[in-house]
């Protein structure tokens, strides 16, 4: 019996397709988002809202947090590492968790190196804005890619961006001749193998999840149609004013992404979505996305 | 041509849908009761077990896939499909269809670090091994006299069955390149397989 290999790594991330993991800090939090129907949860000691307005270093959340929502939910517990915190990781996986999040939501240990993620049995997902970063990632061996967005801002902008970057680098990939292949991969900064795997599959080899922004049930269904496969809601859900039915409602919104109807009836009576961020009124030095390469 | 349909509430649908069509069957995602009309098989894919369950009963399709089971409808569930095709299952948190007789335990080898790929010996598809791409996988632990255990681990834990029309394997052949198991449950499906 051989564990630990990619395709379970990969396999796991197929199983999450067409679902919703929710940002968790608490067993409450966390029973509240199985029972609305959420695929995964990810354990977390604040989230990205919280986090965003704290400032300071954040870093990975005390395992005593992680193992507690282990112990209360029955679906898979997801914990983030930070970028190149390899020791986060092992201790992620030394705790049981599901999923590695190596995330640029907590604060980067390496400016120049992330994961390599093929030493571990636990699989890992991680965030890109465009193919060549999602590429690098899984040369690495992360086991799903997510796009960015901008965590905790509840503004769907950035997701878009990297969603719509992601897959028009694919389709642009798929109408290239081989020996452009070479010159685009070099410009998309991405080994050769798996732009030229890109190009004959018309897709990437791993699941791909939207992330960083989504506050309702049209951003997740928005996500849908635009190409990813499930979506993570991060402080859209308990920094909303009635966190069980906006979970309820996104997740229905997911399954039903091409349902306008159900969709519009999913969207009814929800309350107050979490407070937006436009992203143009945030300094630089606090964007999230531009961590990791 | 048959309509085979596959429960696309959550979980790895598409890979199902995928495979069927490579068996020249018309293959169609289902979400909402009223498109389980007109179909001539069913698969409950693999998933989490605890969102599929409670979308199906979020969406009213708990009633008409019941009803289905007892009139003898084809149905193949995988992994998650599996546990909710069950009698009873080791975790209260799922109140799965209840029709096939077998216990079943969830995360029965542990968590993802434990998942786990092996070849497995199943007479009905005869040689070669099927390789089992086990995710997270529920284990049978016991099997009525009904029903008809397909294949083991080399410890004899089952991890396939067959009652009647109903099919139910832990692992994920969804996953692989081997379409012997869904071409067995379309036999199931065009009646020649009987039992």
């Amino acid at each position: 019996m051989d564990k630990g290999t990619w395709t379970v790594k990969t396999g796991l991330a197929q199983m999450l397709k067409g679902g919703v993991i929710m940002d968790v800090v608490t067993l409450d939090q966390a029973k509240i988002a199985e029972e609305a129907g959420a695929c995964a949860v990810m354990a977390l000691e604040r989230v990205p809202a919280d986090i965003r307005a704290a400032g300071g270093v954040a870093r990975m959340a005390d395992p005593s947090v992680i193992l507690a929502i282990m112990e209360a939910v029955s679906i898979p517990v997801m914990a983030k590492c930070r970028i190149g915190h390899f020791v986060e990781a092992q201790a992620l996986e030394a705790l049981g968790v599901d999923f590695i999040d190596e995330s640029e939501v907590l604060t980067p240990a390496d400016e120049s190196h992330h994961i390599w993620k093929h030493d571990f049995k636990v699989p890992f997902v991680c965030g890109c804005r465009d193919l060549g970063e999602a590429l690098r990632r899984l040369a690495e061996g992360a086991a799903m890619i997510r796009t960015k967005g901008e965590a905790g801002t509840g503004n769907i902008v950035e997701a878009v961006r990297h969603m719509r970057a992601v897959r028009d680098e694919i389709r642009k990939l798929g109408s290239m001749t081989t020996d452009e292949l070479v010159a685009e991969a070099k410009a998309l900064g991405a080994p050769l193998e798996l732009a030229i795997e890109v190009h004959k599959t018309g897709g990437l080899p791993v699941v791909n999840f939207a992330a960083g922004g989504i506050a309702t049930p049209t951003d997740a269904a928005l996500m849908m149609q635009l190409g990813a496969e499930g979506v993570f809601v991060g402080s859209g859900i308990f920094k909303s004013s009635d966190p069980e039915r906006m979970a309820k409602a996104i997740v229905k919104a997911t399954t039903h992404y091409r349902d306008p109807a159900i969709i519009a009836e999913a969207s009814k009576g929800l309350g107050v979505a979490m407070p937006g961020l436009d992203i143009r009124t945030i300094a630089e030095e606090n964007l999230l996305a531009p961590r990791g390469w | 041509m048959k309509k085979i349909g596959v429960l696309a509430l959550q979980g790895a649908f598409v890979e199902h849908l995928a495979l069927l069509r490579r068996l020249d069957v018309a293959a169609f995602p289902i979400r909402l009761p009223r498109e389980l009309e007109g179909l001539d098989g069913l698969v409950i894919p693999g998933g989490e077990s605890t969102t599929i369950g409670r979308l199906m009963r979020e969406y009213d399709l708990m009633a008409p896939l019941s009803s289905l089971c007892n009139d003898g409808f084809p149905i193949m569930g995988t992994c998650a499909g599996m546990i909710l095709l069950a009698r009873r299952v080791s975790d209260i948190n799922i109140e799965p269809l209840g029709a096939m007789d077998i216990e079943v335990k969830r995360n029965a080898s542990g968590r993802q670090v434990d998942s786990f790929e092996t070849d497995l010996e199943i007479p009905a598809i005869g040689e070669p091994p099927f390789h089992g791409v086990f995710i997270r996988a529920p284990f049978i632990e016991r099997a009525g006299d009904g029903v008809a255990v397909l294949a083991q681990l080399p410890d004899g834990t089952g991890v396939a069955a067959r009652q009647g029309n109903m099919l139910a394997l832990a692992f994920h052949p969804e996953l692989t390149d081997d379409l012997r198991l869904h071409s067995y449950f379309l036999s199931i499906v065009n009646g020649d397989r009987k039992r």
